[in-house]
C-alpha cells in the first residue's frame, strides 16, 4: 500500500517531466515549420506569433528557381545515393557477415580480423586519406566518388556476423538438401531471413547518406554534384539570405526523414539498440 | 583412406555409388565452399582494401612529404609537416577547443541520456510516445539542425525564440552566437548536440536498463531502499558494460566535431577561417582551401593519436575502477 502511494506520486512528477521534456524536443520541429510558410518580416517580427498569417508556399517554390543554387538537383543527388548507397551496402555487410559467420573455411579469422581493424580509425580522419585516393581516381564532382566509400561499413559486417552466428544451422542443412548451392541457400533461404536487420541497417545507413555532409563538401565541389545538406549550407555563404526559403529547405531536408524515421521507427529502435551494444 | 572407409557404409547404403564418389564430392564441397566464401567477402574486402588500407596508408605516408598541390609521394620532409601543425597557434587553439567541447558535451550528454532512459523506462503508458519524442531529433542532420538553432532559436535579430523568451523577463535581445566573451555561443553548440544525440542514446540505455534481472529490484523493494537508493546500488553499476560503450561512442563523436560548428561558424568565407574551429575544420581548410595534402594528412594522424589516446586513457581509469571492485 505504502509503496503504491508513492509510486503513484512518482509517477505523476514522471509524467510532468517527460511530458514538459517532450515539448521543449519538439518546439524545434514546431519553430522550423512555422518560419518555413512565414513571410521575412513575419520571422523577423520582434512580436512573437505562434502561426503564420498565411501558409506562403511561394517560400517552397522558391526554392527550385534560384540557378545559383540547384536546389532541385541537389535533392536528386541526395536521393539517388541514399536510394544506391541503403540497399547495396546493406547487401554487402550481410554477405560477408553470412561467410564470416557460417563458412567455416581457412584464413577466416584472418579475413575478419581484417575488416574489423577498419573500426580502429575513426570515421572522419580516414575522409581525408580516402580523398588523395578517390581524387587521384578522377572521383572530384562524380556520382560513384560520393557513393563508393560510403558502400562499405565493417561495423555492419560485425552486426549481420553475430547475427547469423545465432542462425538455427537446420534452415541451411535443408537448403542443401534440396539441392541449393552455399550460394544458392544464402540468397534462397538466409536472405529472405534477415529481413529484420535489413530493414534496420537499411534504414540507418539511407539516414547517414542523406544526413552526411563532410564527404561530399569534400568531394562535390561543383553545384552539379551538391547534395541537399550542401544546398542548405550554401544559404550561409549568400550576402542576403531569404530566411523563409532557408526555412522551407531546411523543412525539405527534414521532412522525408522524419516521416520514414516514424514509419520504420521499431527497425530504426532495434538497429540502434543492436549497433550500440555489440560496439 | 581411412577417412573414405569410415564414410562408405553409410553413402553406400542409401544410395549404390562409385567408390570414388565420396571422396570427389567432399573435395567440391569444401571447393565449393571456399569459392563461396571468396565470392561474399571479396567485395567488401576490396572496397574497403582501397577506400581504407591504401587510403590510409597512402596518407600516411603524404604525411611525411612536402605535398603542395599534389597528391604524390617523393620529397620527404620527415616529421617538419606535424611540427608546423603543431607550432601553428590556430592549430593548438582548435585543438583547446575541442578538448573543452568534449568535456563539457559528453558529461551532459551522458547524464541526459541516462535520465530520460531511467524516466522512460519507469512510464506504463505512453512509453512510445516519449520515446519518440525524444529520438526523434535523431533524424535531423546536423547541418538542418544548425540552421534551425543559428537563424530561429538563437539568432541575434529579437525574433529568436531565446530573445523572445527572455523579452518576458525583462532580458535584452543577445547576439548569442557573436557574442565571445563571455562565450554565449557554447549554449547554442551543447544545447544543439544534447537535442540531436540525447535520444539515441537513450535507446541504447533503455536496451541496458531492460536487461536488468527484475528480481534485483524486488529484492531492493523488501529492503525498503528508496528509488535513489536503487538506482545508485543496482542500476547504475548493472549498467556498468553500456556505460562504457557509451562513453566511448559520445568521445569519439565529440572529437571529430564538424558539421554543426561549420553550419553555425561560417561566414561562406574561406574553409578555416571561421572564429570558432575545431581541429577538422583546421586540417581540411589546410587540405582542401591551401591543397597541402601533405600538412593535412598529418592533422589527419595526430587526431587520430588524440582519440586513441583519450580512449586508452578511458579504458585504463574505468580499468582501475573496475580492479577496485
Amino acid at each position: 500500500m505504502n509503496r503504491y502511494r508513492g509510486g503513484l506520486l512518482g509517477s505523476v512528477v514522471t509524467y510532468v517531466v517527460l511530458c514538459a521534456l517532450a515539448v521543449v524536443f519538439l518546439i524545434p520541429f514546431y519553430v522550423l515549420l512555422r518560419n518555413a510558410f512565414m513571410t521575412t518580416p513575419e520571422v523577423t517580427s520582434t512580436d512573437w506569433h505562434w502561426l503564420p498569417g498565411a501558409l506562403r508556399l511561394e517560400n517552397f517554390t522558391g526554392l527550385f528557381d534560384n540557378p545559383e543554387r540547384p536546389f532541385g538537383r541537389s535533392l536528386v543527388n541526395s536521393l539517388l545515393i541514399a536510394v544506391i548507397t541503403a540497399p547495396l551496402s546493406t547487401l554487402l555487410a550481410s554477405m560477408a557477415g553470412y561467410a564470416l559467420a557460417r563458412l567455416a573455411v581457412p584464413g577466416r579469422a584472418l579475413v575478419l580480423s581484417l575488416i574489423v581493424g577498419t573500426l580502429m580509425i575513426p570515421q572522419s580522419v580516414t575522409f581525408l586519406p580516402t580523398f588523395v585516393v578517390v581524387g587521384s581516381m578522377g572521383g572530384v564532382n562524380t556520382m560513384w566518388g560520393l557513393i563508393a566509400p560510403g558502400l562499405f561499413s565493417a561495423f555492419a559486417v560485425i552486426l549481420f556476423r553475430s547475427f547469423y552466428l545465432s542462425f538455427p544451422a537446420e534452415i541451411e542443412e535443408a537448403g542443401r538438401l534440396d539441392g541449393l548451392s552455399h550460394l544458392g541457400v544464402y540468397w534462397r533461404v538466409i536472405l529472405p531471413n534477415s529481413t529484420t536487420m535489413i530493414a534496420s541497417l537499411g534504414a540507418l545507413s539511407f539516414i547517414e547518406a542523406w544526413n552526411s555532409f563532410l564527404w561530399p563538401l569534400m568531394i562535390g565541389q561543383d553545384p552539379g554534384s551538391w547534395t541537399v545538406q550542401i544546398a542548405l549550407s550554401s544559404f550561409l555563404a549568400s550576402q542576403t539570405v531569404n530566411l523563409p526559403e532557408l526555412f522551407a529547405g531546411t523543412t525539405v531536408a527534414v521532412l522525408p526523414l522524419v516521416v520514414m524515421f516514424l514509419v520504420a521507427q521499431r527497425h530504426i529502435v532495434q538497429g540502434i539498440a543492436m549497433s550500440g551494444l555489440k560496439s | 583412406m581411412t577417412a573414405t572407409g569410415t564414410m562408405r557404409p553409410r553413402k553406400s547404403a542409401a544410395r549404390p555409388a562409385p567408390a570414388t564418389a565420396p571422396r570427389r564430392r567432399r573435395l567440391t564441397e569444401r571447393q565449393s565452399k571456399i569459392l563461396t566464401f571468396v565470392a561474399l567477402t571479396a567485395p567488401m574486402l576490396i572496397g574497403l582494401g582501397i577506400f581504407r588500407y591504401v587510403a590510409i596508408g597512402w596518407s600516411f605516408l603524404l604525411s611525411f612529404s612536402e605535398a603542395r598541390r599534389t597528391i604524390t609521394l617523393g620529397n620527404w620532409v620527415g616529421l617538419d609537416n606535424y611540427q608546423q601543425l603543431l607550432s601553428d597557434e590556430r592549430f593548438r587553439d582548435a585543438l583547446t577547443m575541442i578538448v573543452l567541447f568534449t568535456a563539457l558535451i559528453v558529461p551532459l550528454t551522458f547524464a541526459a541520456s541516462l535520465g530520460l532512459a531511467v524516466l522512460v523506462n519507469r512510464v506504463r503508458r505512453g512509453r512510445a510516445f516519449f520515446r519518440t519524442a525524444f529520438l526523434l531529433p535523431a533524424a535531423v542532420s546536423y547541418v538542418a539542425a544548425a540552421m534551425i538553432w543559428k537563424m530561429a532559436l538563437f539568432s541575434g535579430v529579437p525574433s529568436g525564440l531565446a530573445n523572445t523568451l527572455g523579452a518576458l523577463f525583462g532580458a535584452e535581445a543577445t547576439p548569442w552566437i557573436q557574442t565571445q566573451s563571455p562565450p554565449l555561443y557554447w549554449i547554442v553548440l551543447v544545447t544543439l548536440r544534447l537535442w540531436l544525440q540525447v535520444g539515441l542514446y537513450m535507446i541504447l540505455f533503455i536496451a541496458g536498463l531492460q536487461a536488468i534481472p527484475q528480481h534485483l529490484y524486488e529484492a531492493a523493494a523488501l529492503d525498503g531502499a528508496g528509488s535513489w537508493r536503487t538506482f545508485r546500488s543496482i542500476t547504475f553499476p548493472m549498467l556498468r558494460n553500456t556505460s562504457i560503450a557509451i562513453l566511448l561512442l559520445m568521445l569519439i563523436a565529440a572529437l571529430q566535431a564538424f558539421d554543426e560548428f561549420y553550419a553555425i561558424f561560417s561566414t561562406g568565407a574561406s574553409l578555416g577561417s571561421e572564429p570558432v574551429r575545431t581541429p577538422l575544420m583546421h586540417l581540411y581548410g589546410v587540405a582542401l582551401q591551401d591543397q597541402d595534402y601533405g600538412v593535412g594528412s598529418a592533422g589527419a594522424f595526430l587526431l587520430t593519436l588524440l582519440i586513441v589516446l583519450v580512449t586508452l586513457v578511458q579504458g585504463r581509469i574505468l580499468g582501475f575502477a573496475r580492479d577496485k571492485d
